[in-house]
């Protein structure tokens, strides 16, 4: 794939390059997230983690993926 | 003597000791410091994960969310809608509706925010979620968050990770009087004798973080904060003495020769 024909995205602050039509499933799978430890926030819209293959990410997406830290 | 039970948004704890999860210097250290605390309540933070380290250990692989009670915070947060998401986000992960809500003013003394948390308490509750609210020991601002549906009030008793103690004994026996909900002390425990003393002003029970994590011995320090409520709580409900300014002999004068 050309890399023209790649989209940025921005995920936990970063940039990131994926090819068009990657889906949101595809990209946590890519990260090695495991789904019940985690959120997924897509443009500031917290998304439901039973829907995300279907959720095929844009250009200039902002995607959050948080979990739990030790705090007091 | 049968307690009544430490009860928050009806459901029951055994311990009365609630156990931060912050400052360790590994989450083995952590789970270790918890399991011997006897908590049956931690509170967590919500954050981004570290993309770039996909292996890296995870809080949850060590302290087992389904054998303790997870209490999702909002450190760091400074206005109702950033609580609210962080919450939400929280919920999220894995349905989580008993929260602890903090809402700060001011990243030095770090107290609360109390219009913003006050705010955040009423939206908060609107959308269903059981809120434990870290406050400052205002008797009226306690009050207030009691009416807009706070499912315990958890008023500070020094500035977060101050180690200094209760700092307004007054205040505190005034909320206690004027609540029925459950009432914790939060931030600035700095020993075992702290955690007594909160027990004995009447507080269902109290919030540690610092004072464990960051002591010599975090393991011993958490054996001693959990004999510490326990001896606080028996000694609140044994009825204490009535101060006196003058001496009373133990020792009875009959007999003396």
């Amino acid at each position: 794939m050309n890399i023209k024909n790649k989209i940025k995205i921005t995920v936990n602050g970063k940039q990131m390059q994926i090819i068009p039509k990657f889906s949101l499933k595809s990209l946590i799978i890519k990260l090695k997230m495991p789904l019940n430890k985690i959120a997924i926030e897509l443009n500031k819209k917290i998304i439901d983690k039973r829907k995300i293959a279907k959720i095929q990410l844009k250009k200039g997406d902002k995607i959050e993926i948080v979990h739990f830290i030790g705090g007091g | 003597m049968i307690d009544k039970k430490f009860k928050i948004a009806n459901k029951i704890f055994k311990s009365r000791l609630i156990v931060g999860t912050g400052k360790y210097k590994s989450f083995s250290e952590c789970a270790k410091a918890i399991k011997t605390s006897g908590a049956n309540i931690v509170t967590v933070a919500v954050r981004r994960v570290n993309i770039l380290d996909k292996n890296k250990a995870r809080l949850m692989d060590y302290i087992d969310p389904k054998k303790i009670t997870y209490l999702p915070n909002t450190a760091g947060c400074f206005t109702a809608e950033d609580a609210i998401r962080t919450l939400r986000l929280a919920r999220e992960i894995g349905g989580w509706k008993l929260v602890k809500l903090e809402v700060l003013g001011d990243k030095k003394n770090l107290f609360p925010e109390m219009i913003e948390t006050l705010r955040s308490t009423e939206l908060l509750t609107k959308e269903g979620f059981k809120v434990m609210v870290y406050c400052n020991d205002d008797p009226l601002m306690a009050k207030r968050l009691e009416n807009a549906g706070a499912v315990a009030i958890m008023p500070l008793a020094a500035p977060i990770g101050s180690g200094l103690g209760i700092q307004n004994k007054v205040n505190i026996r005034i909320i206690r009087k004027q609540t029925k909900l459950p009432l914790i002390i939060d931030a600035g425990l700095g020993q075992a004798s702290d955690a007594s003393i909160a027990m004995e002003l009447g507080c269902d029970g109290i919030l540690v973080n610092t004072a464990i994590a960051k002591a010599k011995n975090p393991i011993l320090m958490a054996e001693a904060m959990k004999f510490a409520v326990i001896s606080g709580r028996k000694s609140f409900l044994s009825g204490r003495i009535k101060p006196n300014l003058f001496g009373s002999a133990s020792t009875t004068n009959k007999g003396v020769i």
